[in-house]
């Protein structure tokens, strides 16, 4: 199969081995893929600030870089749903309605690209270690992923998981929300990583670097002993 | 930034430190989320049980007219006084004006949002009236002086012996940290105060427009007392509580249970269609209901956000939200606080001064999730931002946004960005953490994330050549 790759702006600046990951698994099982270099974002920090137009300018480039892909596949929760969900809602009404939603449906997300669509859930990946997976709220309730992580982690030799309290908690990232009420984002961010520190697990996983970014950031800070990887990165450990 | 927005922020930093606040609020929402999903699994099917709600109220809120109109004509004819109030201040005129006129001095009133809505406790003690209120949480909070703290249950945010003061304090009586010597100390109060009360005043879980009745649901039979000993009863409810027929009840009392407050159905439900009837023994000599409008029909104009009138007010959302967990129900300054209240008070107090609320959420969804009517909460706050930056936003986060186009409308100028950056960082020691830091928002409380020297970009080139 013939797979464009959806690699959002923070994970190419900041997370380059995210995506590096996600192109090793998907090329071990066989694929081609291939990865428009002019991409940079998909415009979600602009739609959630209620900057709509803008993020509509810069959407509308994405839809034209990926018109001819066959399928596309990203490595993030939350810019997958905006690449979904919320291209839909932007382009109702407009022109480019029906070409966002001929996008949508060629949109997957990683992980329920391998279980759902390709029927995949052992890549043949080994990490021996303990740990605990955070549903990404856009993964979770945008997208339904609940079960496709699990299912892939669940095939990874020597990997325990260890679910922890409210998993589906969000762990108060929420993308402008974070700098624009930091007092209650960080609040949120403490509830999570307490929940994930109960486990004694080794790394928090999740299909969402956005979510690991602050959960990271935050235990880092207050020097809690926790570490955070993205299942793309585990899915790639042999 | 408005009064209301800069207070919202002063007391979300405060309440969001106070760590016995979290813990108090978490252990009182862990015993419901686990009695909800036990009374959850005794539907048959609960999504499809939400999808049948949300399809019963989809008809009524698009039929209101028809609804309503039936509803009244059936009350009416049975001796009820029916008022249609378009605004909170002349609904709580029409009742004030009803107290004067049966010479009313002492009011007891079970549990009603839209009497705190309107304020109409206030307005009523103005005109010299005693209000007390009847429901054991909302007779605490109004002991404190202090609005609910959330929609069902409104001393959420106290301890029993914070209870426990407050009675020796207000009422004299000896301290205790019995739950049940507390409720029987109220109960002696209140039972006092029905007795002597004049007038009723309730408000309604659901109108049912079939059988002209409005449904009353309470868990310490305060509602029915309220309702049936005064002799006169006013119900003040909002237009959007109609359903068609008295069948859907069978769903909606269950289910408002279950999601409200971990019951498979509360304790006393109570159907009122008029005022005591020939023949009858008890019941008040006059019923009142006010419908009130309140800017519920400028919701109904919006197709995009009309189902935010199809709630129930049951509470589930805000027992979800982590944003509600965290800053507690009395920091909105709003009537409807948590992920309901951030939708709907835009609406019905003006978006210009209450746009934060949409914006303080990391629109998580647990909300819409949880909404056992389906209402779209996290998307309707989405559009309230749309909305909000529509009719007026700060000059330089338009400026910002600008640059964002420009910056990722441009791969060579993201790319010079992001090698920018990489090199700027090195000098970011100098001032993070520190309000000189550009990013002081983020690294106030968190570490920023470093950008890599060798982007994904520049792995693919490598990968390619
Ligand atoms: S919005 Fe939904 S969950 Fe929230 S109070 Fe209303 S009915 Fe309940």
């Amino acid at each position: 199969m013939k797979i464009s790759l959806f690699i959002p702006c923070f994970i190419d600046a900041c997370y380059p081995q995210v995506g590096i990951s996600m192109a090793q698994v998907l090329e071990r099982l066989g694929h081609q893929v291939e990865y428009p270099e002019d991409f940079t974002c998909c415009g979600q920090p602009a739609f959630n600030s209620g900057y709509w137009d803008e993020a509509r300018a810069v959407a509308e480039k994405v839809l034209a870089m990926y018109r001819s892909a066959e399928i596309i596949v990203g490595v993030s929760g939350s810019c997958g749903a905006m690449m979904t969900t919320f291209y839909k809602e932007l382009f109702h009404g407009t022109p480019l309605e029906a070409e966002a939603n001929a996008h949508a449906a060629k949109c997957w997300e990683f992980s329920d690209f391998l279980v759902t669509k390709l029927g995949v859930t052992d890549v043949g990946a080994k990490f021996p270690a303990k740990v605990t997976f955070h549903d990404g709220c856009h993964g979770l309730r945008e997208l339904g992923l609940k079960k496709q992580p699990r299912a892939l982690l669940a095939k990874v030799k020597g990997l325990e998981l260890i679910e922890m309290g409210a998993a589906e908690s969000c762990c108060g990232f929420g993308g402008t929300f974070a700098v624009k009420f930091p007092m209650i984002s960080t609040a949120m961010g403490e509830v999570k990583c307490d929940s994930a520190l109960k486990t004694n697990a080794d790394y928090i996983v999740s299909c969402d670097a956005s979510c690991l970014m602050h959960i990271q950031g935050l235990a880092d800070r207050q020097k809690k002993p926790l570490r955070t990887m993205h299942l793309a990165e585990v899915l790639a450990k042999q | 930034m408005s009064t209301v927005a800069q207070t919202f922020k002063e007391t979300a930093r405060r309440l969001t430190r106070d760590l016995r606040h979290r813990e108090l609020i978490q252990n009182a929402l862990g015993k419901y989320y686990v009695g909800r999903d036990e009374k959850k699994a005794r539907f048959q099917n609960w999504q499809e049980a939400r999808q049948a709600a949300a399809e019963i109220k989809w008809d009524a809120v698009n039929h209101l007219d028809k609804y309503l109109e039936e509803f009244v004509s059936k009350l009416e004819a049975r001796g009820t006084k029916v008022f249609w109030a378009s605004t909170g201040q002349q609904a709580c005129d029409y009742i004030v004006e009803v107290a004067k006129k049966r010479n009313v001095r002492s009011i007891v009133k079970s549990k009603a949002m839209t009497g705190e809505e309107i304020h109409l406790a206030q307005a009523l003690e103005k005109s010299g009236v005693e209000v007390v209120e009847t429901d054991l949480g909302e007779y605490i909070v109004q002991l404190r002086e202090e609005p609910p703290y959330h929609i069902v249950f409104p001393a959420m945010h106290l301890t029993r012996h914070e209870i426990s003061d407050l009675f020796t304090k207000k009422l004299g009586t000896a301290p205790t940290d019995n739950p049940e010597e507390l409720t029987m100390i109220a109960r002696r109060t209140l039972r006092k105060k029905y007795c002597a009360a004049d007038m009723g005043i309730s408000g309604a879980n659901f109108a049912v427009a079939e059988t002209g009745m409005i449904s009353l649901t309470t868990n310490e039979g305060n509602g029915r007392l309220s309702t049936s000993l005064p002799k006169v009863h006013v119900a003040v409810i909002g237009i959007e509580k109609v359903l068609p027929t008295l069948d859907d009840l069978a769903l909606f009392l269950p289910m408002l249970a279950t999601a409200g407050a971990a019951q498979a159905v509360s304790c006393y439900n109570t159907f009122i269609g008029g005022p005591r009837q020939d023949g009858e023994s008890d019941g008040p000599e006059e019923f009142h209901v006010v419908l009130l409008d309140n800017g519920r029909t400028r919701l109904l104009a919006d197709a995009e956000q009309r189902d935010t009138l199809h709630c129930i007010r049951c509470g589930a959302c805000l027992n979800v939200c982590p944003i509600y967990k965290n800053i507690g129900g009395h920091t909105y300054g709003t009537t409807y606080m948590g992920p309901i209240g951030s939708v709907l008070t835009p609406h019905l107090r003006g978006l210009k001064e209450w746009k934060h609320l949409s914006f303080a959420s990391s629109l998580c969804g647990a909300c819409t999730e949880a909404c056992p009517v389906k209402i779209d909460l996290h998307h309707h706050l989405l559009q309230n931002r749309r909305n909000a930056i529509r009719c007026a936003s700060p000059w330089w986060e338009k400026l910002i946004f600008k640059g964002f186009v420009t910056l990722m409308n441009h791969p060579a100028f993201y790319r010079l960005g992001v090698k920018l950056g990489w090199f700027g960082q090195k000098f970011h020691w100098l001032v993070k953490g520190t309000r000189l830091d550009p990013m002081y928002a983020w690294t106030q409380s968190r570490e920023a994330p470093p950008l890599a020297l060798h982007t994904f970009k520049d792995y693919w080139r490598r990968k390619k050549s």
